[in-house]
């Protein structure tokens, strides 16, 4: 599978989904106005993944913001993995947040009450 | 008279305004707004917490415009904005307002109202449960939006949303939000 590599802008994300190593991950701000737009292609490539993945898979989501479209589109993200985790395979999600960040600490939780993924919370430390 | 759309804003002497904007809502006019009241808040040396909810605050605000308005009356002044709207942002003594305007067409504004109600008599837990059950439930819309941006608002400020709805003529009426991100719940 050709990996997807996305160089983030001021309004949506940097992401690197590479099926060789297994560690996924979604940077920095994701507030763009379509976010079905920029999301498809990745629930699509997950689409593909999830037939033959690694045995283990981890994401990294290290977000700045992101705006309520995306938070659907993000969700319809960890539906894949939680796919993944379901036929057997190990997945992790390790949701980062910074210093005091409550309400992104809060997000992750969420998805971590709704998704039957394992979580991990990461505060970043500056 | 003619209808003016600053008319019926609260008393305009009470803060700062840090960014006054009327006219149409489009991709590049969001990048502006938001890349403008970032760098005044990077200036003044902003609290990050306080800083960081604002601009959440500011991107839903934005972006329920952006999606949802209604067109102008066709004897608006303004003919040439497809979304038109007004936005103020403002430094106040207890932390940040950010006051909306825009046309809704009187058929579409029981509906909206009661979506404010509904979240301004929840509690803050009840809030937080109904973020998740529509994140969880409810389909992105045609168009764009989550149906998420009131809910989250209210969810990161910790406040009630102050509303209220002016009669333009017996088809529109210009709907006022104005959304305090308050300097404590930052604390």
């Amino acid at each position: 599978m050709e990996p997807i590599i996305i160089e983030g802008t001021s309004k949506t994300p940097t992401v690197k989904f590479d099926s060789n190593e297994g560690v996924f991950e979604i940077k920095g701000r994701s507030i763009p106005e379509n976010s079905v737009e920029f999301y498809k292609p990745l629930v699509d490539w997950l689409d593909v993944y999830k037939e033959s993945p690694l045995t283990k898979t981890s994401v990294n989501i290290r977000l700045e913001y992101f705006n309520t479209s995306s938070s659907k589109c993000i969700l319809d993200v960890f539906k894949k993995l939680e796919a993944i985790h379901k036929a057997k395979n190990e997945v992790e999600v390790n949701w980062y947040y910074e210093e005091d960040d409550e309400d992104m600490l809060e997000a992750g939780e969420d998805y971590e009450s709704i998704i039957r993924v394992p979580f991990k919370m990461i505060e970043i430390v500056e | 008279m003619s209808f003016n759309v600053e008319n019926y804003l609260e008393d305009q002497t009470t803060g700062v305004v840090i960014l006054y904007y009327k006219g149409n809502i489009d991709s590049d006019v969001i990048n502006h707004v938001l890349d403008s009241v970032e760098d005044k808040m990077v200036q003044v040396n902003e609290h990050p917490k306080l800083r960081k909810k604002v601009y959440n605050v500011l991107v839903e605000s934005l972006q329920n415009l952006y999606h949802h308005v209604d067109r102008v009356p066709e004897d608006f002044e303004d003919q040439s904005s497809e979304r038109y709207a007004l936005l103020i942002v403002k430094k106040v003594d207890s932390g940040y307002k950010i006051i909306t305007g825009n046309f809704v067409r009187s058929e579409n504004i029981e509906k909206l109202e009661e979506r404010i109600k509904r979240i301004n008599r929840s509690s803050h837990e009840e809030i937080k449960e109904l973020y998740k059950f529509i994140l969880n439930h409810q389909k992105i819309s045609q168009k764009g939006g989550g149906g998420l941006g009131l809910v989250d608002i209210a969810r990161k400020t910790g406040n009630k949303l102050e509303y209220s709805f002016k009669e333009y003529n017996t088809r529109y009426s210009f709907f006022y939000l104005n959304i305090l991100v308050s300097e404590e719940e930052s604390k």
